[in-house]
């Protein structure tokens, strides 16, 4: 047999029916995640049509995106603030209860963002297809996994069958060599990446990060890098499992063990790319050459090295448009500008990792006078982890808001908002225009140096602070 | 789903590139349980002013474009977030037919789904379109061509099946649920 990506392995094992070219290849889903914002309308389509959830087994729901992120509201000692956010997390209890869905709701200790938790119960498995409701499902990459965001009406056709119809995507390789300097982590790569290949570079293609520099990033970082995918256009990005992998999953709840664990092994290895295996595109990066990366417009990829300036418009109008909404000018310097609100948590990097290189920061430092730092760890296992650790206390010492769980500020459907005209420097993975709130201003980055940003009030280099 | 064969609409045009679709309906207006009357917030933030009144500089309040049912705008339309919401804000609004360069991957299924028609064309062309706002086309998706008003057609490409469906009026459910057989054939094979 020729050459084989990861990729091309991971998508023959799971069709059902291969592509014709009149019709789509029926994908099997291997674990199909749920949340409360894309199911509903699904689950009515199901109610309409008398049709079961056909496997429940590889079903699984958790509230992530709407729910609140204060104590007392999650845990019923006061009424959910966002009324319609309320009948969202009721509707997906009814929903889980009566398709007999196994759900993990509002008060579980096993509750979190959908792509955070997915990975630290070992649901998440190499050569798994799995999908969910939500573009960030390329997260899951990470593992090896081919995992990708999909529609309400198609959660509909995995929870009746199990299966999507797919075109199969193209390939791209991006090969990164060299090691991270200090203070360059793997959010700043990933931007990096994405300000190379553009916001739309990545279309119709599933990209597989991979290189020595992938090679020794943790998987957290991993999930980081392999996250952001869409934010280039790809719907999934992958990076090969190896024993960074396998170890993270040693012990995880769901992963297999024992004997089971032997035999998902011997497949697991076999999953890498072949030598010689072709992509259909590819880019190379030099990670040694990277700095922090901070964004200063109105999509991902308007993304520049934090000692840099905000470039100039050349003519171009939407340039023009998403700096005036920045309240930007060419030239000015990024490191300097004030700062309101400090972002850290998310999908991206809502990690304990990711709380843990924050607080490396905030350690003994204080939040400056006027900025307000609101810390959502990524699920209540990520929360309780940093709070037997200590790290919650280093946190809270430097003035940090402390909540439970959720996606929260990300995309502020649970009224965990910047205010217009607000500057937010922010650990998620979108700066569009009012993605943290109407008129809310974004600057995406990495947790040290949002971290940095809450201790001197303004955009600062992290690197002189750790 | 309502059946797409032939559309004759003027145009309104969006001239910006990377419209997202948290543009399309923010994320606030995601905590629906059904898919009905989203039109009302479709590009809420670009359409009405922060005290709520319409934004006269907008495209869609300008009442000549009220009644347009095909949206032009530039490329990477669509790109950002799954929620399926953005059609459904789309047709609820009365949009049927997007023109663009470059659609993004998860809005096209979507639309797709919904009975809204992506339509790439190529650059030039979409150049033409985006200086001409209001311009009277058809679109036709049995022969899949766009006619300009100059008479000139421009063949444009669709996924071979979702045309199918789309010329029908049927959904892609009932093609999956006819391949049970080899679903349980599959899942009676797997090892794992």
């Amino acid at each position: 047999m020729s050459a084989r990506t990861l990729f091309e392995k991971v998508w023959s094992a799971h069709e059902v029916v291969p592509e014709t070219p009149e019709a789509p290849a029926v994908l099997y889903v291997d674990l199909h995640l749920v949340h409360e914002v894309t199911s509903p309308q699904a689950f009515s389509v199901l109610r309409e049509r008398a049709l079961p959830v056909r496997r429940p087994d590889r079903t699984l729901a958790t509230m992530d995106h709407s729910t609140p992120t204060q104590s007392d509201q999650v845990f019923g000692r006061a009424p959910i603030r966002v009324d319609a956010a309320a009948q969202q997390v009721r509707q997906l209890e009814r929903n889980a209860a009566e398709f007999g869905v196994e759900l993990f709701a509002l008060t579980d200790e096993r509750r979190g963002i959908v792509h955070v938790i997915g990975p630290e119960l070992g649901v998440t498995q190499p050569g798994a297809t799995i999908v969910c409701g939500d573009s960030h499902t390329s997260t899951h990459g990470a593992f090896g996994a081919l995992a990708f965001g999909i529609g309400s009406t198609e959660v509909g056709h995995v929870l009746a069958t199990q299966c999507l119809l797919q075109r199969k995507p193209k390939t791209l390789a991006v090969e990164v060599e060299g090691a991270l300097r200090p203070g360059v982590t793997a959010k700043d790569l990933i931007l990096a990446i994405i300000g190379r290949l553009g916001v739309s570079g990545g279309t119709g293609h599933v990209i597989e990060y991979r290189g020595s520099t992938i090679r020794a990033l943790s998987m957290d970082e991993r999930m980081t890098v392999c996250n952001m995918s869409i934010e280039a256009g790809a719907r999934a990005g992958m990076i090969a499992p190896d024993e960074t992998t396998f170890a993270y999953l040693a012990d995880r709840p769901r992963a297999p063990r024992g004997a089971a664990r032997d035999e998902a092994l011997a497949r697991w290895r076999a999953l890498g790319s072949d030598a010689g295996a072709r992509f259909d595109a590819r880019l190379d990066l030099d990670a040694a050459a990277l700095e922090p990366m901070i964004t200063y417009g109105t999509n991902p990829g308007m993304v520049v090295p934090i000692t840099g300036a905000v470039p100039g418009a050349d003519g171009d109008a939407v340039h023009r448009k998403a700096l005036e909404y920045m309240g930007f000018h060419p030239g000015e310097a990024m490191i300097g500008k004030p700062v309101d609100v400090v972002f850290i948590g998310s999908c991206t990097n809502g990690r304990l990792e990711d709380l843990e290189a924050a607080a490396r920061i905030l350690k003994g430092r204080r939040v400056a006078k006027g900025v307000q730092l609101l810390i959502v760890p990524g699920s209540q296992r990520v929360k309780q982890q940093a709070e037997a650790s200590g790290i919650a206390d280093v946190l809270r010492a430097a003035g940090a808001d402390w909540r439970e769980s959720g996606c929260s500020m990300c995309l502020g459907m649970n009224g965990d908002t910047v205010a217009r005209g607000a500057y937010a420097v922010s650990t998620s993975n979108r700066n569009f225009e009012g993605r943290q709130g109407v008129g809310a201003r974004t600057l995406l980055a990495s947790p040290l140096t949002a971290a940095a940003a809450a201790v001197t009030g303004r955009i600062a280099d992290p690197r002189e602070m750790i | 789903m309502q059946a797409f064969t032939r559309l004759r609409s003027r145009t309104a045009v969006i001239d910006s590139t990377n419209v997202d679709t948290d543009q399309i309906i923010p994320a606030r207006f995601l905590t629906t349980t059904t898919k009905e009357g989203l039109g009302r917030q479709l590009f809420a933030d670009w359409r009405y002013l922060p005290d709520g009144s319409p934004n006269p500089s907008f495209v869609l309040n300008d009442p000549r474009y009220r009644d347009v049912q095909i949206l032009v705008a530039g490329r990477n339309f669509g790109c950002g977030s799954s929620r399926e919401h953005a059609p459904w804000a789309l047709v609820d609004f009365g949009i049927r037919a997007v023109i663009s360069t470059e659609i993004a991957d998860i809005f096209r299924s979507n639309a797709l789904k919904n009975g809204l028609l992506p339509v790439v064309v190529d650059e030039a062309h979409a150049r033409w379109l985006i200086e001409h706002p209001g311009a009277e086309v058809e679109i036709d998706l049995m022969t899949r061509t766009l006619s300009l008003p100059d008479g000139e057609r421009v063949e444009f490409a669709i996924e071979p099946f979702a045309r199918h469906c789309l010329l029908h009026g049927v959904d892609e459910l009932g093609f999956l649920l006819s391949q049970r057989a080899a679903i349980e054939r599959y899942e009676a094979a797997r090892p794992w």
